[in-house]
């Protein structure tokens, strides 16, 4: 229970990191120009994916822990 | 036309439902059926984060910088990861400690000192006012626009109407009347407020909702979906631009100061602590906040820019604010019902975070700013009073009604200076100076009073400086030279440009310098001075909370005296006698006695009335109080750092133990096994021994009774001697081989065997065994194959030894072959790195589960007491013993009906096989 605990903590840590890298400098800096994805602007669309990406990265750490 | 009292009456039924709701939880809490013990609850109002800065701000802001509205939302997403750790961390010393604020917690770890609670408070009121005042200028703004409704009006400057006439007032007093009879109705041990909880999870559920109906209506309403509203945007250049952030290094450095602050905010500010900390109703409805609560976050946000590039496409002319196009779209397209739940959305936002953030500081500035000064009063004699539960709520209620009155002056002051989210960013880097004094308090034990008293000021003083009064001096409180000439004229001291650091943003600029200051401090303070008694001793149950689990670990430390008859009272005083009873009783009944009476006031009992008075007033008033009935001898900082050192010493002890255990497990799992081993080597002797005499019997009785027919009868006839003497020969030839099987057998396996080990080829000693049984081929009429290789590599081994395994498989072979249609192969070739040899035969086979017993001593397939046993059992685990010895494997594969194939393999000898080769080539 503890060891798997301690696991889940650290997948969430890894995500954590992940999202530092995904919502900074320089990463951010190269969706930074003009141009668009299905109508929208390619720098939401990199945010608002990579954010559902680090939600989506939680829910996996979170929930698998029951199995 | 939207009537003023339509708006109002809509208003005061929509905080009935939510008085409803916090009702209906309350009672539920009482019955013991919380409503709120539950994962997606806690997450839910967890979002009480989200304010009207979130409803009415983000747009504003996104109209003026595109994404600059996202980092306050990707840090606490951010935060989450870390929350498994940091917060349970948190929870799991509030609860044990009975934390109530963030002051107190503040104040419990660095010793339960007084003076560090009410910094911590104060910090929290200046910090959050503007915050407050932030709700009051969005909802008073909401409902004025409404109030005109259809015609889009922008609210007069509040400054300029009479005080009489602004609307915000009047809200600011509903509000404390509101959060009054929300939040203090009665004084809870725990300053668990349930029902406001179910309240808060419910505002959340309507402010997501009216925000993305009135971002569905504006998307997909007035536009053609996203597509549509961008492509409109990517032709006016000013809207175009907000796609992208300027590629500069500071805008960067913005970006992620503000997600940073957001980060520790998301902590540290007071209501957030209440709701994730204090509410809590159970730490492992922590882990579906952690990704819940992110989530919820990515919906509220999702139509910002829509709504936002919608209202600067559809007033163009900058006549209204952008912080009111949530509200105004709808307007402009004669939306009524939808501007409604959009100013009820709004009213949720805003009501929630005033509810809970004001009680939060109002159990702060009672217990650790009002309360310890009421106490060391002396002239008032509240040490005499007798029930002082009502004083408390007293304490709080003007608490409340005192917080949201300084909002609404702030907002008077300085609200028409900033937009919404500029307010906002103001408080959040004002609760940003507790994290380090936080963050370091839970993991380095070398913390102390003081250097947090040190970077908490330096830090607040910092941020006064640099956000606060800047903030005045824009909206004309202040002279604006301030700003830009410094104080006294000195330009090093420019508020905005300290010590000439330009270039960044306000907040950064602010963020920076405040938490050099309050970090600096905080470090150099703390190791300055070793820690003291109380502080160590509290340094220790912080750092370690997840190690000790007793509750009782605080206890350790104290060592004094106390009478029953002190401590009851005076818990009664401020929780009130009967709860105090009720406490003290249900304490005395889980040790197990009967009553009050009979408790030992000892360190636990004195320990437990701390904590539970900690509920009420805080912890450092807390200690003051219950020190004032114990006579407690001090502990010297040696005892206490010997008591620590025991504790850590036990736990090594205790480590060492457990692991010597394991290995006392491990050692007598292997003495059973052994004992086990023995057990069946045992009952295989017995079994031998039994089997040996009966197998020496069977042959010895037919000689016995053929010997005495012959001596008693001289007349029998020549042909049956001549049988019995031949059944007599062969009978003793029998025994003869087994007796030497027996003493071949014990010789291999008490390892007496004498081996003469050489290189031998195989192929001879096939040839030479088939040569040895050929009579039993012919007698039986049984066909031989052989497929022999014609070079196999030599083999170390004892080639008598080996002659006697293939004779003893052969004449197997030709013993289960059918007469007459018997047929028997031999194989010889290389498997791998071995010599391999297999002797197969069409007999009846061997059941698959025979053929792990035809290896055991004596044991023959068939039933022996019926079939005339066809060997002497020994045959084949002599076999295999001699092939085992020379490294090589011995194994059977067969089948019911299918025959058997009995192989061995041996592993070759490389050495000897050069030299073969050598001498071939030769």
């Amino acid at each position: 229970m503890m060891k798997r605990s301690i696991v889940t903590g650290q997948r969430l840590v890894a995500a954590f990191l992940l999202g530092c890298v995904l919502f900074n400098y320089p990463l951010i800096a190269l969706f930074n120009k003009p141009g668009e994805v299905f109508g929208i602007p390619l720098l939401y669309f990199y945010l608002f994916g990579a954010w559902a990406l680090l939600i989506g990265l939680m829910v996996w750490a979170i929930e698998r822990r029951k199995e | 036309m939207l009537q003023g009292w339509v708006i109002a009456s809509i208003s005061f039924a929509y905080l009935g439902v939510l008085f409803a709701i916090a009702y209906f939880g309350d009672k539920r809490a009482d019955a013991g059926r919380s409503i709120i013990a539950n994962p997606t609850i806690y997450a839910l109002s967890l979002a009480v984060y989200c304010t009207t800065w979130t409803f009415y701000g983000s747009v504003g802001r996104a109209a003026s910088t595109g994404i600059g509205f996202l980092p306050i939302y990707l840090g606490p997403t951010l935060m989450a990861g870390l929350w498994w750790f940091v917060m349970l961390k948190i929870i799991r010393i509030s609860k044990a400690n009975r934390i109530t604020s963030i002051a107190d917690f503040v104040s419990s770890r660095y010793g339960k000192s007084q003076l560090l609670g009410g910094l911590v408070t104060i910090i929290a009121v200046v910090g959050i006012i503007p915050y407050i005042s932030l709700q009051l200028k969005a909802i008073s703004n909401s409902f004025t626009i409404l109030l005109h409704y259809p015609e889009i009006v922008m609210p007069a400057r509040a400054e300029a109407l009479p005080l009489l006439q602004d609307s915000a007032l009047y809200i600011a007093l509903i509000l404390a009347a509101f959060t009054i009879l929300f939040g203090t109705r009665h004084l809870d041990a725990t300053e668990r407020h349930e029902g406001m909880v179910a309240a808060i999870a419910f505002e959340s559920i309507v402010k997501l909702i009216a925000f993305i109906a009135v971002g569905a209506f504006v998307t997909f309403g007035i536009y053609n979906g996203f597509g549509d509203i961008f492509d409109r945007a990517e032709a006016v250049p000013k809207l175009k631009a907000l796609m992208t952030v300027s590629d500069t290094g500071a805008s960067y450095g913005s970006w992620w100061s503000l997600t940073f602050l957001s980060m520790l905010s998301i902590m540290f500010l007071p209501r957030q602590f209440q709701i994730s900390v204090v509410e809590n109703v159970n730490e492992r409805h922590l882990t579906r906040a952690i990704w819940l609560f992110p989530l919820y976050l990515l919906l509220i946000n999702i139509f910002v820019l829509p709504i936002a590039v919608g209202g600067l496409l559809h007033f163009p002319d900058g006549s209204v604010d952008a912080d009111t196009f949530v509200l105004t779209l709808p307007m402009a397209e004669r939306q009524e019902a939808l501007a409604l739940l959009v100013y009820i959305g709004g009213l949720s936002a805003g009501t929630g975070m005033v509810i809970v953030e004001t009680i939060a500081l109002s159990t702060m500035v009672c217990n650790d700013l009002v309360m310890p000064v009421l106490l060391r009063w002396k002239a008032l004699r509240l040490q005499e009073e007798h029930d002082l539960s009502g004083l408390l709520l007293s304490i709080r209620r003007w608490a409340i009604a005192v917080i949201l009155l300084l909002g609404y002056v702030y907002f008077r002051a300085a609200g028409e200076a900033y937009a919404l989210v500029g307010i906002g960013l103001i408080s959040f880097a004002a609760v940003a100076q507790f994290a380090p004094a936080i963050i370091g308090g839970i993991y380095w034990k070398g913390g102390t009073r003081r250097g947090a008293m040190a970077g908490l000021t330096a830090g607040f003083a910092v941020w006064t400086y640099t956000l606060l009064l800047p903030s005045f001096a824009k909206s004309g409180w202040l002279s604006l030279d301030f700003i830009s000439e410094g104080l006294f004229g000195i330009g090093l001291l420019k508020p905005q440009q300290l010590f000439g650091l330009s270039g960044l943003g306000e907040i950064p600029h602010s963020l920076f310098w405040s938490m050099l200051a309050n970090i600096g401090c905080y470090v150099a303070f703390s190791l300055h001075r070793r820690p003291d008694v109380v502080e160590a001793s509290q340094g220790t149950l912080f750092v370690d909370a997840f190690r000790n689990t007793e509750s009782a670990a605080g206890s350790r430390f104290w060592r004094g005296s106390a009478q029953v008859h002190d401590l009851l009272p005076l818990i009664g005083r401020f929780l009130g006698p009967e709860r105090a009873r009720d406490a003290f009783l249900a304490y005395a009944r889980r040790r197990g006695l009967a009553s009050i009476d009979a408790l030992e006031a000892n360190a636990d009992l004195v320990h437990f009335a701390e904590t539970l008075l900690a509920g009420a007033i805080g912890g450092a008033s807390a200690r003051v109080m219950v020190a004032s009935v114990v006579k407690e001898e001090p502990l010297g900082i040696d005892e206490v750092m010997n008591i620590l050192d025991e504790a850590s010493q036990v736990r090594a002890y205790s480590k060492q133990l457990e692991q010597k255990s394991r290995e006392l497990e491990a050692a007598t799992a292997g003495l059973r096994a052994a004992n086990e081993r023995l057990k069946e080597l045992d009952r295989m002797k017995d079994d031998f021994m039994s089997t040996v005499t009966h197998e020496l019997r069977t042959p010895l009785t037919s000689i016995r009774a053929f010997s005495e027919i012959l001596f008693e009868d001289p007349k029998t006839d020549l042909t049956d001697r001549r049988k019995f003497l031949a059944i007599i020969v062969k009978e003793t030839e029998r025994l003869t081989r087994l007796i030497n099987q027996v003493l071949d057998m014990a010789k291999i396996e008490s390892g007496n065997a004498e081996w003469h080990t050489a290189d031998v080829g195989l192929r001879e000693i096939i040839e030479e065994s088939i040569a040895a049984t050929s009579s039993l081929f012919a007698d039986k009429q049984v066909a031989l194959d052989m497929a022999l290789a014609g070079e196999v590599p030599m083999v170390r081994a004892d080639r008598d030894r080996l002659i006697q395994v293939m004779l003893n498989l052969l004449s197997n072979a030709v013993k289960f072959c059918k007469e007459g249609a018997g047929r028997v192969t031999v194989r010889l070739g290389v498997d791998g790195s071995t010599v391999r040899v297999d002797v197969a035969d069409n007999g009846p086979g061997i059941s698959e589960a025979d053929q792990h017993t035809i290896f055991e001593k004596f044991r023959q397939v068939g039933d022996t007491m019926t079939a005339k046993p066809q060997g002497t059992g020994l045959g084949l685990p002599i076999s295999r013993q001699i092939i085992e010895h020379f490294g090589g494997r011995l194994w059977v594969k067969s089948g019911t009906g299918q025959g058997a194939t009995f192989s061995f393999s041996l592993p070759m000898n490389r050495e000897a096989n050069e030299h073969h080769e050598e001498r071939k080539a030769k």
